[in-house]
This record gives structure tokens, C-alpha cells and sequence, in this order.
């Protein structure tokens, strides 16, 4: 049986998540998403990973969460506060293959023995994970790296202000 | 005491969400919410059972926490890529509608 901080950690974490889709104004659904991350981040820390929830926290809370504000704060417009809801057909259709998917995989870990496993078996730190990323996944890490690299500046590519168009 | 089937309902909870938001939304927005909330389904899938099944050893006990933290990393530089997007889309179009961003339609 789970504990209470893992109940309540999922809460936020569920909770957050269907406040990031639903909130009438985007903002809140902004920060009803950063509130959903950080509750993933807690429950790494339950799953003994300290590091990764960390590196959750500042990634997404520090970087994304922040970066989605900003662009919310550049591109919102008043009809917003009004957004045009789904059709209902559309919103059944949606609701219908969620659940279809969280029942589904509910049945799955049912009739396994997951729950049998209550005792967690790895705790790797810090050194295991630099190990790892400094000697077998050198390469993953490079290539990563390229990636991160390419997508900033093929993002400030694309959002960049081209003088003649400016001044049209 | 919290068993590995607990992380993987939650995980598949948020999946569904996630799944609900991509149909339903057509906000380019919460799409990228949608989205972001499905790969921490996963990361959360991963670092779960990663943590739980005693298949590894030595430094190998680290493989799902290592492999979480590339995927957070690639998934922050998808979020850079959608946002800018997401502005230039706002520029041309004054809109962030999928539905009303018709110009690369086949």
C-alpha cells in the first residue's frame, strides 16, 4: 500500500496536469504544468534518484516552466480568457481514449506481479551516473550536447526580427 | 511502502491526460502541455522500474536514472524549438490556433 507523501504527490502531480489542460486563462495552465513537473520531481525523490530530481527541478521548473511563461506573456491575446471550448464530440472522443488508456493500463499492471515489488533494489548515485555518462554514454552525451547546441540556435534562428521586415 | 505498481499508475494516469489533451486541444499551447506532461509519463516509467527490478549491477544499477536525464535534456531542447514556433506562428498569423495555421497545409 502506498504512503501518504506518495498519495498526496501524486495528487499534485495529477492534479497539476489537469490544471495545465483545463484552467480557463493559460497562464494558470502554465502553472498548473510546472506544479505537475515538480510533483514528478518528488516522486523521483521517492524513487530514491535524488539526482534526477534535481536535474528535473532546474531543468524544467528553471528552464522550461520559465521559458513557457515568457512565451505565454509574449503571444496572449484577450479573446484568451475566451477560448473557444472543444466540441463536445471532439471532448467525448478525448475523454473516451484517455480513460480507455489509464484502464488499460491498469488491467496490465492488475495481472502482473508489479505490485509485488516493494523493495527498491537500485540506489545508484552521483558516481554510478558519472560513470556511466563519462565512459559508455560518452558518445550519447557529445551527440546530446550537438543537439542542444543546434535546437538554440535553430530556435533563435526562427523567432529572430529580420530588419526589412521590420521596417514594412 | 509504495510498490512499482503505484509509479506506473501514476504514469499511466498522466499518459492518459496527455493523450485527452492532444485530441481534444487545439491551442498550439496545450499541445506542448500535453506533450511535455506525456514524456515525464515516460521519465517516470523509466526511472521506476529502473529503480525497482534487481536485474543490474555495479555501475549498471544507474541505467534508468542516466538515461532520464538525456531524455529531460532532449525534451528541453524540443520545448526551445515548439516555443520558438509557437512566436513565429503568433507573428504570421496572429493566432495560435492549430487549426487556423493553414499556410503549410498539403
Amino acid at each position: 500500500m502506498a504512503d501518504a507523501i506518495f498519495i498526496a504527490m501524486m495528487v499534485v502531480t495529477v492534479g497539476g496536469a489537469i490544471v495545465a489542460l483545463e484552467a480557463e486563462e493559460i497562464v494558470y495552465g502554465a502553472i498548473g504544468l510546472a506544479g505537475s513537473l515538480f510533483g514528478v520531481a518528488a516522486l523521483f525523490f521517492l524513487l530514491d534518484a535524488p539526482y534526477v530530481a534535481v536535474f528535473q527541478v532546474t531543468v524544467y521548473i528553471g528552464a522550461v516552466a520559465v521559458l513557457i511563461l515568457f512565451t505565454v506573456m509574449l503571444v496572449r491575446q484577450e479573446k484568451w480568457y475566451k477560448e473557444l471550448p472543444a466540441t463536445s464530440l471532439s471532448r467525448l472522443a478525448g475523454v473516451l481514449t484517455g480513460l480507455a488508456i489509464i484502464i488499460a493500463f491498469a488491467f496490465a499492471v492488475m495481472y502482473t506481479d508489479l505490485s509485488s515489488y516493494t523493495q527498491i533494489q537500485n540506489t545508484a548515485g552521483f558516481l554510478q551516473i558519472g560513470q556511466l555518462i563519462s565512459s559508455g554514454y560518452a558518445p550519447v552525451l557529445e551527440v546530446l550536447a550537438l543537439v542542444l547546441g543546434a535546437a538554440v540556435v535553430g530556435a533563435l534562428t526562427l523567432s529572430r526580427v529580420d530588419r526589412e521586415e521590420k521596417q514594412q | 511502502m509504495n510498490s512499482l505498481a503505484d509509479f506506473v499508475l501514476v504514469s499511466a494516469m498522466l499518459f492518459g491526460i496527455g493523450i485527452y489533451g492532444l485530441i481534444t486541444k487545439r491551442n498550439a499551447l496545450r499541445l506542448l502541455f500535453a506533450v511535455e506532461i506525456m514524456i515525464n509519463a515516460a521519465n517516470l516509467n523509466f526511472v521506476a522500474f529502473g529503480q525497482y527490478l534487481p536485474i543490474a549491477s555495479g555501475s549498471q544499477a544507474a541505467l534508468g536514472q542516466t538515461f532520464v536525464l538525456f531524455s529531460i535534456a532532449l525534451a528541453a531542447a524540443e520545448t526551445a524549438v515548439i516555443l520558438a514556433i509557437v512566436v513565429v506562428a503568433y507573428r504570421l498569423h496572429n493566432d495560435v490556433d492549430v487549426s487556423e495555421l493553414k499556410s503549410m497545409e498539403g
